[in-house]
């Protein structure tokens, strides 16, 4: 049986899909075998992040809709054997997505892997809460930004009153809060909200902090999720995440800046901001 | 510049402003979590009847479903203004 996480936020651009791709790429890199599904139908873009957009053929509708098999769908990770990713439709309407469908497919995807991660569209209309609405865990991405933040706490409540396990009364969907874009220089000026203070408007478990990263962007450019790049601060905070995911206690990084030597001190130049 | 801002008084911290808006709204937010989907509209057209009556402000009323077992509690506060 696969455990289904959806990776979801409510605001859009938040980092949803790049946190999706390195965290389903993380997880197969430790041998789990692991699907990830783009459930923005309309307006894919996981297969670019992953870097398999010229490699789609068919996607979740054409599964859902008896157009192709679930194998002729799938695409197999270049990096990783270990690793699939279900794109999403490009030209279909979101209502080509049924919750028979989803339940379907899912539920063949659970007795092939040990993973399944769900790329949540942004908003919290039909598609948001398909991409929901059968998991077991879900990560909750947001950004140190008021309008993130309180997005995230309308999702919390999807979670806890809109999911097959709320309405089965079973027990609730075990929720982990993402923070990314995280800037420990502009909190220290006290132009960012802080870690603690997410932490305590949100109140849910912290399963990882991604600092603003200049890799991040690199590595979309290239369709390499961030994760591969084990140099950068973000590709180690993503590694971090997906440790504490596997059920380990990794101390937190990043959240403080880093204190300087003498010899940056003196040579170093200013701060960046 | 830093300087400056410390000659002037120091500023309250926008994060902090922040961190502030958001736990009022998070706390409203989570007041209508779990609610029927009918329930603002109950809220506002309770408050016309109300107010045909008394004059109450917009916010002079407080209406919550509450749950317990087989049976449900539907509460509504309406604060009237003194009689002077």
């Amino acid at each position: 049986m696969a455990k289904i996480i959806v990776v979801t936020s409510g605001k859009g651009g938040v980092g949803k899909t790049t946190s999706a791709a390195a965290i389903a790429t993380g997880l197969a890199l430790r041998g789990n075998k692991t699907v990830v599904i783009d459930f923005d139908v309309g307006l894919r873009n996981l297969d670019l992040i992953m870097g398999c957009e010229r490699r789609v053929v068919y996607d979740l509708v054409n599964v859902i809709q008896g157009e192709a098999g679930l194998n002729q769908a799938l695409i197999r990770d270049k990096r990783s054997e270990n690793l699939h990713i279900l794109p999403a439709s490009q030209t279909r309407d979101k209502d080509a997505l049924t919750l028979e469908g989803v339940e379907t497919i899912l539920g063949s995807l659970s007795e092939e892997f040990d993973y399944i991660i769900c790329d949540s569209p942004a908003g919290i209309e039909r598609g948001a809460q398909l991409a929901l609405y059968f998991a077991d865990e879900a990560i909750v991405v947001t950004n140190p930004e008021v309008s993130s933040v309180r997005d995230s706490d309308r999702i919390l409540g999807l979670l806890s009153s809109k999911s097959r396990r709320a309405e089965q009364n079973r027990e609730p969907i075990k929720e982990h809060l993402l923070v990314t874009r995280y800037n420990p220089n502009r909190v220290d000026d006290g132009d960012m909200l802080n870690l603690d203070d997410i932490c305590e408007i949100l109140a849910i478990n912290l399963i990882g902090l991604i600092p603003e990263s200049e890799a991040v962007l690199r590595s979309s450019n290239q369709g390499v999720p961030v994760i591969h790049d084990d140099k950068s601060d973000a590709g180690q905070a993503y590694a971090d995440t997906v440790s504490r995911l596997m059920g380990e206690d990794v101390p937190l990084r990043f959240q403080h800046v880093p204190k300087r030597g003498l010899i940056s001190r003196m040579f170093g130049g200013g701060g960046r901001r | 510049m830093k300087l400056l801002e410390f000659l002037k008084g120091e500023r309250k911290k926008s994060a902090s402003v922040a961190k502030e808006r958001l736990q009022i709204i998070v706390a409203h937010q989570r007041g209508h979590r779990g609610q029927p989907d009918y329930m603002p509209m109950l809220e506002q057209e309770l408050l016309e009847v109300i107010r045909r009556y008394v004059k109450v402000d917009q916010d002079a009323i407080n209406i919550s479903l509450d749950s317990e077992d087989d049976c449900s509690v539907l509460e509504l506060n309406v604060t009237l203004p003194n009689r002077d």
